[in-house]
């Protein structure tokens, strides 16, 4: 096998390399999540009113906040390649460990899809404004997911330093968006008295809002997957980890506030491009311009972090035989998982093609969610195979086991918002988990080396 | 001490094999609950389209703040009403749900199940056999 040659004819296997700091992770999580900031959060708006959209905000936000605690522990100890996956694998078994690859797969690449059909559009609404109508999006989606594959190709040093830049001037428009309101007089800008209605739906509808509440931070535990090419684990994961969550809250707050106070709750609920919106309603062309360029860059940003964490958990998959050994291969000059990023992009594309964003994003959504629900078991497991002091952890996250336990809470309340409208997409996508889980077990497991599953240096698991 | 297992090569066309059938699974999972939804969706909308002639801001419930807000935005009272008149339906059909809660449930139980009976051939063969 090609892969196999190059990773194992030199004396010593091709390693990633450890460049990244805490900068770089909290772009890299930041990144991904930021672009949901710009769109797709307000079709909370859309399932239950704007006071849903914020309570789902606040909600979700506790439940991401148990994500990234559980994260930063655990992935600061399970150092490698792969991030939840990884975990899984040397906590819960095979076959977990192939569906969370999965799940990160499907997840990170839906995303991708969904934030080059954003760019797109956004190219198309530019075209409009300039005179230029019915401007064919496909030719962005293909030059977006392109260029950001070739940078990944090329290396992760330099493909993180682009999205730490572009991240802070995507963010940082947000807090000038914020600030351009006179945020602090109500009724001279902002109009939230008039514009903000009870909930039209009731309570049930605040519940149906949970499932798009995740798009405010949908990918922020993405950080996982570079946990080997940081230069320390136990630093770096936690704190960019930690201060993405806090940036990505603020921004939440401030987006809802902004987009509520100047929008009907029901246009805002289905706009595609909420942000540029507001801007455009605040009569200002350098606004608009800034947030034009600020939306692009989100995008861009997400869809970059995408592939980087969609071709990591492949790579992973491959190179421990759960997928074809073919994509477990790493460039010998660049140092990059390189089959599996080139393998993702026409998938990507494909997608975005679709032009279904509500369908691509339930996809993504119910994939990190699944995710979610297998960190809940995954740490109750891990403290009780191997309890504190039994092995060293770069992190130990507090109150033990409440955050598990706030997370499964929060999860199944989740499932239960998608079923609520999205009923269909979610039987669909657990009838697709549930047949790979059945090929996996039949017909992939043979291919697995079983010892080979279990690298950390730690002692023999509690119970096993 | 029981042999550690030692799989099988795969040659390239079964890696080929393996790897069209997980995109096909996925395509067809995106695609699948698409063509239940399409002409549902269509339906609803002509029938909202419908709906949408000769109303006026204030039959729609629209406020003068909300007027102004709409008229920026492009919209006259029958193009908004639309978008005002879309409604989400959160009826529940106990047995869907109760589908729902059993495939969820089973799925994560099946996993849970063999994953624990394959991470023991790990561990034996990590620790039990070096």
């Amino acid at each position: 096998m090609a892969s196999e040659k190059i990773t194992s004819s030199s004396s010593k296997p091709i390693a990633m390399l450890k460049v990244l700091n805490p900068f770089h992770i909290w772009a890299l999580g930041v990144g991904i999540v930021l672009v949901g900031e710009f769109m797709g959060w307000n079709f909370t708006v859309g399932k239950g009113g704007a006071y849903a959209s914020l309570i789902a905000c606040w909600v979700i936000g506790l439940l991401y906040t148990c994500v990234a605690m559980i994260d930063s522990e655990v992935t600061s100890t399970v150092a490698a390649a792969g991030g939840q996956y990884t975990q899984a694998k040397h906590i819960i078994g095979p076959l977990m460990a192939f569906n969370v690859g999965l799940y990160l797969v499907m997840a990170y690449t839906m995303l991708c899809a969904a934030d080059a059909l954003v760019v797109g559009d956004l190219m198309k609404s530019g075209a409009e404004v300039m005179g230029y109508t019915n401007l064919d999006t496909k030719p962005f989606v293909v030059l977006t997911v392109a260029f950001l594959a070739w940078l990944n190709y090329r290396g992760v040093f330099a493909t993180l330093t682009l999205n730490l830049v572009i991240t802070f001037l995507a963010f940082a428009s947000l807090i000038v968006l914020f600030l351009s309101v006179d945020p602090l007089s109500q009724g001279v800008v902002l109009q939230h008295q008039a514009l903000l209605t009870d909930l039209p739906y009731g309570w049930i509808g605040v519940v149906a809002s949970l499932q798009f509440g995740m798009w405010y931070y949908l990918g922020i535990e993405g950080t996982c997957q570079a946990a080997e090419e940081v230069r320390s684990a136990g630093r770096s994961i936690p704190l960019g980890t930690m201060g993405g969550m806090m940036t990505l809250l603020v921004a939440a707050t401030i987006t809802w506030f902004v987009a509520t106070g100047l929008m009907p709750w029901q246009y805002l609920g289905q706009a595609v491009t909420p942000m540029y919106d507001a801007a455009t309603l605040l009569g200002s062309s350098q606004l608009q311009l800034m947030l034009f360029v600020a939306t692009a860059f989100a995008a861009i940003a997400s869809a970059n972090g995408c592939i980087n964490d969609a071709s990591r958990a492949w790579f992973s998959l491959g190179r421990d035989r759960y997928m074809p050994v073919f994509f477990g291969a790493i460039h010998p000059k660049y140092r990059t998982p390189y089959r599996s990023v080139l393998f993702l992009v026409p998938i990507a594309i494909s997608f975005a093609f679709t032009g279904l964003l509500d369908q691509v994003i339930t996809f993504s959504i119910l994939s990190g969610l699944l995710g979610y629900t297998f960190m809940t078991f995954n740490m109750i497991k891990f403290r009780k195979m191997w309890p504190l002091g039994t092995i060293h952890r770069g992190y130990i996250h507090p109150f033990h086991p409440i955050p598990a336990i706030t997370l499964l809470t929060l999860c199944c309340a989740t499932y239960f918002a998608t079923f609520l409208g999205y009923g269909a997409s979610l039987l669909s996508i657990m009838a697709f988990y549930i047949l790979a889980s059945i090929w996996f077990v039949l017909r992939r497991y043979k291919y697995v080396k079983r010892a080979d599953q279990f690298t950390m240096p730690w002692p023999r698991p509690k119970g096993y | 001490m029981k042999k550690n297992y030692i799989p099988p090569k795969q040659g390239m066309f079964g890696q080929i094999f393996d790897t069209i059938l997980v995109l096909i699974l996925v395509y067809a999972s995106l695609m699948v609950p698409l063509l239940f939804k399409a002409e549902a969706k269509a339906d609803a909308t002509a029938a909202i389209v419908a709906a949408a002639v000769n109303v006026s801001w204030e039959s729609l419930g629209q406020n003068a703040i909300q007027q102004e807000q709409w008229i920026k935005l492009g919209y006259d009272p029958e193009k908004a009403a639309v978008l005002i008149n879309s409604r989400f339906d959160y009826s529940i059909d106990p047995m869907m749900l109760i589908i729902t809660i059993l495939v969820v449930a089973g799925y994560f139980i099946f996993m849970l199940k063999v994953s624990d009976k394959e991470y023991r051939e790990v561990i034996r063969e990590k620790f039990d056999n070096k």
